[in-house]
């Protein structure tokens, strides 16, 4: 029993990722096709070339028919993928690893979430018939729980901990503001998101992801057949999941200032991968940051601080656009919002820009070319009973 | 009444007051009329007659551990469903054996007098649970003179669970049609006819009570150590206690200053609050004043002066926190408030929360093989482990103003239980700036929210207030 991996057999040729934002003016089936189109253009194929297609998809659609109608498909195996929040990770994957087996030559993995037709604020799940007695809080609050714990343990003063929880916050909205593609493209100083109400415990909105439509593509292909479509594959190093069986929530030893599920995904995808000493070699981390508390466990979870430290290596800089490792270059959740589907994709799209030089200057990161090596993680749930998904995305064989 | 060759009475008995009062001097700027002086019992807006009913039997329950009812009866005027038994929901939060019936008397005050009745003809123990909500449109005497409460007795033969505390020694019912106070089916209020025509007729019922009952005992009236009048209208309880001869310190106050008149759990919870401070041989007189009258003797036995209270009446009066008038009108109903902007929840599934009623209703998690607490409970742990009196410790907490709640902020915290168990579980009955990491709970059975007409039961935390179960 052991997780192999498929280190280096396939690579990804092109990408395609929309504007996320109130797309009120767009459907489900617009997004999908604006993100397949630009898809299929980088890669130079069509999509009746693609062998196969896997849709991630939360809560806007279900079946393979979805987007088989949407992109007018005919004759092909079209799968739709759910798993929470990593749903559009999980989509590539599963392509990925459809390829790899050499079922297929071709695949595309794409994903969209059309959050703002449900009239409400917020993300709100596709209630499942229960016995009632589930707990009905908010993510957010699950979320907030983490804040206090943490600084409890670490012996960090409260204020300096909102400070520091606003530090990622600005951040992230500092390089989504350099982003055209993102959802807010404002900054927000550390003072004025510490000014701002709390709507779940400590969390004020700006603590939280935004909320848009958006859709996102990507495009597999055997690692050898990579230069047909272009002359700078990613090539995929490792593809890491971990669905949690929800003890965390109910084991008096869980204490909120970790996510075990994502520690045993970052520690086997850097096995898949061949990776060491995160910190230093890879060159830049698309993660999760649903909400600050998030991020700041992350850093740790995935070992691009030492436990206790994040909270101090957050404040010095270190994940900044040109810190010793950037984290959301792009902006982050917080600064694209979270269609659901979408958002795993999105993450590797940053990735697809910047190991291959065509990020922005204003927002390209330094570590590449010296370093080869991004980091995606995208998970799903909530302290305590979450899945995790870690990607690492090369530039180069070897 | 007839003749018996054991003595039969209570064994033990349980009153449960909700933590919220209003303040009766708070109606009349809002309601333009009503209010008063003192407060009222208010019940939160996760609570029903069945939970009110829950609380109370799970007191009566847990000062009498010997205790094992073999019948149970709930009385409420506002049952939470019609043509379902809300008797049932009690039965599965007690964690009664199915075996067990569970019967409600529903709609009048009175029903509470057949349900006492029921468990005296009985010849096993019998639990008897009362609950109520009382109120009525802003501004009425009924909404200030009304109070939200339930109480309960164990009544058992004499040495069958446990020793009895207070005999009912003897029993006189006197049944009469008139139309003094009624309520159609649905409607929020009760109507009362001219308020002299009740009080007439009334006098002249306790009175004739009192009468045969004193005649069929040959007691005096100086041998009633305490006379309880209650009933649906106040000032007929009055004017019988004041005619009844008994001396007036004799006549027990029942509880409208604090309280309010607490419908169909008023007979139990003011008896129960005599039973705490009564002395061994006493003799009780209870008088209800509904549809009729029905005095019932009872005499304390040497047994109660064993007997522990855990939650008594005067503590639970004393416990309870202010709720504003606009928040009360809310948890009513009687002020539409915007609701939160979110989905509302769905309904929860029938079928599947018949499959987990154990732990729905009961609170019951299981114990795997290294003494290791499931909650809920786990497939394949080798025990069950009732967790519904267990005490728990608050790890860490949240106060979450998005989530849907029918009154925000929803109060949410990680409970660790005392000897194992772990669950994150809403706080209810607390203010957000009083909870604290390391903080006391009990459980508490509650009314998560109703949809589609069903009631979604289930328990939350709340702070340890009077006489958590450790004392």
């Amino acid at each position: 029993m052991a997780s192999h991996g498929i280190r280096d057999r396939v690579a990804i040729v092109g990408m395609g990722c929309t504007r996320f934002a109130e797309h009120w003016d767009k459907s489900a089936d617009d997004l999908l096709r604006d993100a397949a189109s630009a898809a299929l253009a980088d890669a130079g194929t069509s999509r009746q070339d693609i062998d196969a297609y896997w849709l991630g998809t939360a809560q806007s659609g279900m079946s393979g028919i979805m987007l088989a109608k949407a992109l007018g498909l005919e004759g092909k195996p079209v799968s739709r993928v759910e798993n929470y929040c990593a749903t559009g990770s999980e989509a590539l994957r599963q392509a990925a690893y459809a390829v790899a087996s050499g079922a297929y030559d071709s695949a595309m993995a794409i994903g969209v979430e059309k959050v703002k037709d449900s009239g409400y604020q917020g993300l709100n799940a596709f209630p499942i018939p229960t016995d009632g007695t589930n707990r009905t809080l908010t993510a957010a609050a699950m979320f907030s729980m983490v804040a206090p714990a943490y600084a409890r343990k670490y012996g960090v003063p409260m204020d300096e901990m909102k400070r520091v929880l606003a530090r990622i916050a600005s951040k992230n909205h500092a390089n989504g503001a350099r982003n055209p593609r993102a959802q807010f493209r404002r900054e927000m100083s550390v003072d004025q998101i510490c000014a701002m109400p709390s709507v779940a415990g400590d969390l004020s909105v700006f603590d939280c992801a935004g909320v848009a439509d958006g859709a996102a593509a990507a495009i597999v292909v055997r690692a050898e057949d990579a230069h047909r479509y272009t002359d700078k594959p990613l090539y995929i190093k490792a593809l890491s999941l971990v669905a949690g069986n929800g003890s965390g929530l109910t084991d008096p030893e869980y204490d909120y200032t970790t996510f075990p599920e994502i520690v045993a995904c970052a520690q086997d995808a850097y096995a898949q991968a061949g990776v060491t000493d995160p910190r230093t070699q890879i060159a830049m981390a698309e993660v999760h940051d649903c909400f600050t508390p998030t991020e700041l466990v992350l850093m740790e979870d995935l070992g691009f601080a030492e436990r206790g430290e994040a909270w101090r290596e957050i404040e010095a800089g270190a994940f900044d656009i040109d810190g010793v490792l950037p984290v959301n270059p792009d902006g982050g959740l917080k600064s694209f919002g979270h269609p659901i589907g979408a958002s795993g994709l999105r993450m590797m799209f940053e990735v697809w820009l910047q190991l291959r030089g065509e990020a922005p200057d204003d927002r390209r990161i330094s570590t590449w070319p010296e370093r080869q090596l991004a980091l995606t993680h995208n998970l799903g749930g909530y302290p305590g009973e979450m899945v995790s998904f870690v990607s690492i995305l090369g530039s180069s064989l070897g | 009444m007839r003749y018996r060759f054991t003595m039969r009475g209570i064994i033990s008995w349980g009153t449960y007051l909700p933590f919220r009062r209003l303040d009766r001097t708070t109606i009349a700027s809002v309601a333009g009329s009503g209010g008063g002086k003192g407060t009222r019992s208010v019940a939160s807006y996760d609570e029903d007659t069945t939970t009110l009913g829950v609380e109370a039997a799970r007191v009566a329950l847990r000062d009498c551990p010997d205790a094992h009812p073999l019948s149970l009866w709930f009385a409420t005027t506002e049952p939470a469903y019609l043509d379902k038994t809300n008797a049932t929901a009690i039965h599965a939060a007690l964690r009664l054996d199915s075996g067990v019936p569970a019967y409600d008397a529903l709609g009048s005050i009175r029903s509470t007098l057949g349900a006492i009745r029921a468990a005296l003809d009985s010849s096993s123990t019998s639990l008897v649970v009362t609950a109520d909500r009382r109120g009525s449109l802003p501004g009425s005497p009924d909404e200030s003179a009304g109070g939200d409460g339930a109480s309960s007795v164990l009544i058992a033969d004499d040495a069958s669970d446990a020793p009895v505390l207070a005999e009912i020694v003897a029993w006189e019912s006197l049944t009469e049609e008139f139309l003094d106070r009624w309520r159609t089916p649905g409607d929020m209020r009760s109507r009362q006819w001219e308020e002299r025509f009740g009080e007439t007729r009334y006098t002249d019922l306790g009175a004739r009570a009192i009468a045969a009952l004193l005649s069929t005992t040959g007691l005096s009236v100086d041998a009633i150590d305490h006379l309880i009048v209650v009933g649906p209208h106040d000032r007929a309880n009055s004017a019988v206690a004041k005619k009844s001869g008994v001396a007036s310190d004799r006549v027990v106050d029942t509880l409208g200053t604090n309280v309010g008149n607490t419908g169909a759990a008023a007979p139990l919870l003011v008896l129960a609050s005599v039973l705490e401070r009564a002395l061994p041989g006493q003799r009780i007189l209870l008088l209800v004043l509904a549809d009729g009258a029905d005095a019932v003797l009872l005499r304390t036995t040497p047994a109660i002066s064993q007997h522990k209270a855990s939650r008594p009446v005067s503590e639970q009066i004393s416990a309870g926190a202010p709720v504003a008038y606009g928040k009360y009108l809310a948890w009513r109903g009687l002020l539409p408030v915007e609701p939160p902007r979110r989905p509302e929840p769905a309904r929860p599934s029938s079928s599947a929360a018949a499959r987990n009623t154990k732990w729905k209703f009961g609170f019951v998690g299981s114990e795997d093989e290294d003494g290791v607490v499931h909650l809920p409970p786990a497939d394949g742990d080798w025990s069950m482990r009732p967790m519904s009196e267990v005490l728990g410790t608050i790890v860490t907490f949240t106060i979450d103003r998005l989530a849907y709640s029918q009154s925000p902020p929803v109060v949410f915290a990680v409970v660790d239980f005392d000897g194992g168990g772990r669950l994150p579980v809403e706080l209810t009955d607390v203010d957000p700036e009083d909870v604290a990491i390391g903080g006391r709970v009990e459980m508490t059975f509650r009314k998560l929210f109703t949809a589609d007409g069903i009631h979604n039961y289930f328990w939350k935390a709340r702070p340890v207030r009077v006489n958590g179960v450790e004392g």
